[in-house]
């Protein structure tokens, strides 16, 4: 829409955010090609809702510089909000009115030109799911209905980039898988997408992903590359009866960083696969367990997301030490 | 500014007052209860004033002068007693606030023309009503006195002679002195400067609290544009009260509406965009329900109801408080309603009261516009 050819979606150099004495967001630098699905993922209180409400202009960084579809996050920031549509983590639908009710009230708000106002409604509405539902009282609806009329609220507009903050929390598997096949959709069509989530699964799904923590970005890549590149220690894959006491048993070889159950068997982090493969597996016969198999395997998002952190927790650790 | 988008806002917030019954009741039944409640309690006449006698005389001419009290309508008769500890036990008791002791040579000394003593205890614990049923007997008294001595001048022959000075009071505006047609005027801006800060102090602290302001302040929606759709709702919730209370007014307490009725209502109007956006601007500071409304209740109805004039003339205060009462917004709605209301005044009489409240309406519409931020924190 208002974009120029060729210029990013997102551009963020060391934003940064204080609250008091508290590092919110700090240093964090990315940039967010137009088309994109973009995730943020990280656990509860690492930064991502904090990231998002500065991008959308709702909140002033205290350091660092940014553009959004072109306009400067500090100086530009209600430009900024006439091209962009925000689901924040409530969905922020006023509950005693009814879903006609709040999709007239947005498309009011965000000046829906006459002509494309019924338009626009019925497609909100078919997208969510709502035909049956118009004049239901919004505080009825359940959580994935809620869900997707608040997308759909937010996106009357038909803006070019959408920030969703942790939008499938407290949705149900079926809804969320949902909510999902219509990013790709809207994706599909150009929109750019900037979504933050703690769900790994869903951090799948997201073309590039940037891992936050404790407001620090520690990772940035495809799912691929994270998962390839990013972690230097290997995953192995074991698969015996009795995995909960076996990887009590596992925890307890030196070498060992991390052993976690996973599905049926267990994942372990390990240096070295070849060396540490052979080990386990004396390990288990020796003490009377029946090893169906022991494999390198591609390290799950998870894997390195809990690798990463880990690095990182020792890292500071050790410095805490030092200056001490 | 874009009317669409002030239009969506006023009828998002109307839906929101008609499907709560409880901003219904707080914008139009409580004003109208506590007009009717205020309206009936708050007198401020004396009449009827309860009085024991104790007549020592018992004589033709101390019934005489008793039958002057009793046929006025500002006191009314409790009984008769015949010692002090009577006399005392019925003040104590509330059973009388004043007592008339009349002495036993009362009959003797009128006859022989010398001076009469009668004395009127007061229960001084209520000193409004005690000064002004002291000035009620002083009037019976000396019109009594004044028989007394054109009796004897018309016996004796002579011819009756007129006072040099007579006092002939014609009390404008409010003939019978009907304290009730000067309080209702001034309650009616007591109640809704109390009633319509408090109804917009919830709004946008409630927006806040609910989470749904997060996502109105990350559209293009401007300030004003939401400052006026939130007021436009509670503005014409706050013009029906008026109408009703104008009604009631009429109809019910029938006090004489000798101005006009459309400029009660274009100043009506000013007042409530001012004391609208006050309440706006108290829920904008403290984006919490609870405390706006608290400080919306203490911010209007104290200094409505002590230091606007509607009861308590201004007059009457400490110098300091009477200063003070020029930053209260209700002073001049008061002003401007008894004006209209007794005295029929119109809007050359009334200019700087219209002026001020103009100037508050402004002021307090420019604040709230300008501490409304689109960002959170």
């Amino acid at each position: 829409m208002a974009m120029a050819e060729g210029e990013k979606a997102v551009v963020v150099r060391d934003l940064e955010r204080r609250f008091g004495s508290f590092v919110a967001v700090n240093r964090v630098s990315f940039e967010v090609e137009k088309g994109e699905i973009f995730g943020f993922l990280g656990p509860n209180g690492a930064g991502k809702s904090t990231t998002i409400r500065i991008l959308c202009g709702i909140l002033a960084p205290s350091g660092g510089t940014g553009t959004v579809a072109g306009f400067d996050i500090v100086r530009e920031a209600e430009k900024i909000k006439a091209h962009i549509g925000y689901m924040s983590q409530k969905f922020s639908l006023y509950e005693d009115l009814t879903v006609e009710e709040n999709i007239n009230f947005y498309s009011g708000i965000y000046s829906i030109a006459e002509e494309k106002k019924k338009e626009r409604k019925e497609w909100v509405i078919q997208m969510a799911g709502l035909g049956e539902r118009r004049s239901t009282r919004t505080a009825l609806l359940a959580g994935g209905w809620k869900q997707r009329l608040a997308l759909g609220c937010a996106i009357l507009h038909e803006p070019p980039i959408i920030f969703l903050d942790e939008p499938t929390s407290g949705v149900d598997p079926i809804s969320r898988r949902r909510f999902w096949d219509l990013i790709y959709e809207l994706s599909s069509k150009g929109v750019t997408i900037f979504v933050t989530t703690h769900y790994m699964d869903e951090a799948e799904y997201c073309d590039r992903i940037g891992l936050i923590y404790r407001g620090e970005l520690i990772a940035l890549g495809t799912p691929e590359a994270l998962k390839t590149e990013w972690m230097r220690e290997d995953v192995l894959e074991c698969v015996c009866d009795r995995p909960q006491e076996a990887m009590e048993l596992i925890e307890t070889i030196p070498g060992i960083k991390e052993v976690a159950l996973f599905g049926k068997g267990l994942h372990a982090v390990v240096e070295k696969a070849e060396t540490f493969q052979e080990i386990i597996r004396q390990h288990l016969l020796d003490n009377g367990y029946r090893v169906i198999g022991i494999e390198k395997i591609v390290p799950s998002l998870e894997d390195v997301f809990v690798s990463l952190i880990e690095a990182r927790d020792k890292a500071e650790q050790a410095q805490a030490e030092v200056r001490k | 500014m874009s009317p669409r988008r002030i239009g969506a806002m006023a009828r998002k917030e109307f839906i929101h007052i008609f499907r709560d019954p409880r901003s219904l009741g707080m914008g139009i039944a409580i004003p109208m209860i506590m007009l009717l409640l205020f309206g009936y309690a708050l007198t401020l006449d004396v009449d009827k004033v309860p009085m024991v006698i104790w007549d020592q005389s018992r004589s033709q001419a101390s019934r005489e002068f008793i039958s002057h009290f009793l046929g006025s309508r500002y006191f009314s008769l409790q009984g008769y007693v015949d010692k002090y500890p009577e006399v005392e036990k019925s003040i104590d008791s509330r059973r009388a606030l004043v007592s008339l002791v009349i002495p036993s040579d009362f009959a003797g000394r009128i006859a022989s023309g010398r001076k009469t003593p009668v004395q009127l205890i007061v229960d001084g614990s209520d000193s409004n009503t005690a000064t002004i049923a002291g000035g009620y007997a002083e009037v019976i008294v000396a019109a009594f006195s004044q028989d007394l001595l054109l009796q004897e001048f018309r016996r004796s022959g002579g011819v009756s002679p007129s006072n040099p000075v007579e006092l002939r009071p014609r009390v404008w505006f409010n003939a019978d002195l009907e304290s009730r047609n000067y309080i209702i005027p001034g309650l009616i801006a007591v109640i809704m400067m109390v009633i319509a800060a408090l109804l917009t102090s919830l709004t946008v602290a409630r927006e806040w609290e609910q989470g749904t302001m997060e996502q109105l302040i990350s559209t293009p929606v401007k300030a004003p544009e939401l400052i006026i759709g939130k007021l436009i709702p509670y503005f014409t919730i706050g013009m029906f009260d008026v109408f009703l209370a104008v009604m009631m007014g009429e109809f019910l307490f029938q006090v004489p509406l000798r101005g006009s009725v459309a400029l009660i209502f274009a100043q009506a109007a000013i007042f409530l965009i001012g004391t609208l956006s006050l309440g706006m601007l108290i829920s904008i500071v403290t984006k919490n329900q609870l405390l706006a409304s608290q400080l919306a209740m203490v911010a209007t109805f104290l200094p409505a109801f002590l230091l606007s004039g509607f009861a308590y003339p201004i007059r009457s205060m400490p110098p300091v408080l009477q200063w003070i009462t020029y930053l209260v917004p209700a002073k001049y709605f008061v002003i401007l309603l008894k004006g209209i209301y007794l005295k029929g005044v119109g809007p050359r009489v009334l200019l700087v009261e219209g002026i001020f409240l103009s100037v508050f309406g402004l002021v307090m519409f420019v604040l709230a516009n300008l501490k409304f931020k689109k960002r959170l924190i």
